[in-house]
């Protein structure tokens, strides 16, 4: 809980809701008749509505990416290190606009919303969405809030994803783009733990095949469990031995399967909090999103003529010990880029945090992320 | 801002227009300066404590390692590829330079020679790894692992058959002296090449 709000903060914020009564037909071939995107905003859109950045959030984000929601709250929003006045994303001089993925279970729709057709949650039967679904909903956001085009969009780990697909589907409609901790598409290795991780979920006797809310259930054994595989995947062996080392919660070992060393407790108490606030049919549906994920499909797996269409210019960082979406990883990306003459800076910083570095305010990633915000400033006349 | 004199030389070899991959950009310099004569293109660099000095300039820097060759790059697709006071440090100077007349029409490398007098007479006569203006590192310490003279580079782009346009070598002021005209092996201190594959 803050005393007091940070001069560097947003500030005290509330999401708003945009209601589209037209239908939206999805990429796995089913529609919604209406849906609901809830997203927060920070900053001023200018009078030429072109100072407006687009943040894309990962797996289980969500719009609150900035700011309080109330004093009460213990945290800010999950990247408020890189949104405020003054810093990196300066909501002094950008329009900051952050929306929850369709599909999602913080207020757009998504499984735990009623589905008008049955008046009831719509639970495991949501039907897929992915990173095009997103793209393509949000655009209709942008529309509502009088962007034509975006200044930037950008996102980390999937929602670096997301930033790419938006370059590559609607290239008219960003001038930058800024992919972070991502890939152009998950590895065998990555669609195997989110395998894992679903079927954790599936095996809790209390998932009902999905229909957990009916049976005044949740599943919290098994995503609890996903959730802790997934935590694991986020830190880099240093990092988790930095923070955690072999330290024991008690001094003496007691030969049992209690808790005892420190990282057997941070795991479960991540897992506990985290199945408290997240949905698990969402969770199921954005793992699959990830490994669905993969835009060089429709150009015969050739990803240089995938992002031949992309207009934007393009920042492209990676994390050196991140092995979720390692840096080569990333410079796949770049280097279907360099290959159709993109413009294209591409940075690989050293941070031993892993994946999750992305979110951390490291000093070199600082410097390049903000010294890249102000080139998107100037282009975009925010200055 | 006035540029280094080596970079002055290489940018007075690029004519306008041109497309140019900068090998070890450093703080994008060469580029931002070329920029202003519409000659577009990338510059690598390892180290990514100056990017945000590329970014200011509006230099599009892609960090890469240049021991592992030019491979994200296909064949002949720059007009110019540079490489200034970079060689020595690479592992293998023999595969970059193949890798640069690849993937350049042209290719224009600088280097410090060690073919130098004082370099001679330190190791000659002060028994001793030589070590100068150009060259200010210890032996133990020095990043340049690969140094070569005048006469070693041209016989290696002879090897690989590259051809030699165009040759500027100088002392360290950058200036050609009587010396360096008539013996440059002996009196040049700092050389640049523009090379070609030869076809």
């Amino acid at each position: 809980m803050p005393d007091t709000i940070p001069t560097d903060s947003v500030g005290l914020v509330s999401p708003e809701t945009l209601h589209i009564e037209a239908p939206i037909t999805l990429d796995c071939g089913r529609s919604l008749p209406r849906y609901d995107l809830v997203y927060e905003t920070y900053g001023k859109l200018n009078k030429h509505a072109s100072n407006a950045i687009l943040i894309c959030h990962a797996l289980s984000g969500d719009h609150h990416a900035a700011g309080y929601h109330s004093m009460n709250d213990k945290k800010p929003g999950w990247w408020d290190s890189a949104i405020g006045p003054g810093k990196t994303i300066d909501t002094n001089q950008f329009y900051v606009v952050s929306v929850n993925n369709l599909g999602g279970c913080k207020g757009s729709t998504g499984p735990t919303s009623i589905n008008p057709e049955t008046n009831k949650p719509y639970g495991p039967d949501f039907p897929f969405v992915t990173v095009s679904d997103w793209v393509k909903s949000q655009a209709l956001l942008a529309d509502h809030l009088g962007i034509q085009q975006w200044a930037a969009v950008v996102g980390g780990s999937l929602g670096g994803m997301q930033a790419m697909q938006w370059a590559i589907s609607l290239p008219e409609r960003l001038r930058h783009v800024l992919i972070i901790a991502a890939a152009p598409k998950l590895s065998a290795q990555n669609i195997a733990f989110n395998e894992v991780a679903r079927t954790a979920i599936k095996s809790d006797p209390e998932f009902h095949d999905g229909h957990y809310v009916e049976h005044n259930t949740l599943p919290r054994q098994g995503l609890g469990l996903a959730r802790m595989l997934g935590h694991i995947t986020y830190l880099s062996d240093e990092a988790m031995h930095e923070k955690f080392g072999r330290e024991l919660r008690n001094d003496t070992i007691k030969y049992g399967y209690d808790i005892e060393f420190q990282i057997e407790s941070y795991l479960r108490y991540q897992s506990e909090s985290f199945v408290e606030h997240f949905d698990a049919n969402t969770y199921l549906l954005m793992t699959k999103a990830l490994d669905y994920f993969d835009p060089a499909q429709e150009f015969d797996h050739d990803l240089a003529k995938t992002v031949a269409s992309i207009q934007a210019k393009c920042l492209v960082i990676s994390f050196t010990s991140d092995w979720r979406f390692a840096p080569a990883r990333s410079q796949e990306i770049v280097n279907a880029l360099l290959h159709e003459n993109k413009d294209v800076i591409y940075a690989e910083i050293e941070a031993h945090q892993g994946h999750d570095a992305f979110l951390m305010p490291i000093p070199r990633y600082q410097e390049i992320f903000k010294t890249y915000m102000q080139r998107v400033a100037v282009d975009c006349g925010a200055l | 801002m006035s540029l280094r004199l080596d970079l002055q030389v290489i940018s007075d070899w690029i004519p306008d227009g041109a497309r140019v991959l900068d090998l070890g950009c450093g703080d994008g310099m060469l580029l931002h300066h070329l920029q202003q004569r519409h000659i577009t293109g990338y510059g690598l660099e390892i180290d990514n404590r100056k990017f945000a000095d590329c970014i200011d300039a509006g230099v599009n820097v892609i960090q890469a390692d240049l021991d592992q060759g030019l491979s994200q790059f296909m064949d002949q697709s720059f007009d110019f590829v540079i490489l200034s006071q970079t060689l020595q440090a690479i592992k293998r100077p023999d595969f970059l330079l193949a890798e640069i007349a690849r993937v350049g029409k042209q290719g224009i490398i600088g280097f410090p020679n060690f073919g130098h007098w004082q370099c001679r007479l330190q190791l000659a006569l002060g028994g001793h790894m030589p070590v100068s203006k150009t060259l200010s590192n210890d032996w133990f310490n020095t990043p340049n692992i690969h140094l070569c003279t005048v006469q070693d580079f041209e016989k290696l782009c002879d090897d690989k058959n590259i051809s030699i346009l165009n040759r500027s070598i100088v002392n360290h002021a950058h200036k050609d002296t009587l010396g360096t005209k008539l013996l440059p092996n002996l009196f040049g201190q700092i050389a640049l090449y523009q090379i070609k594959k030869f076809t």
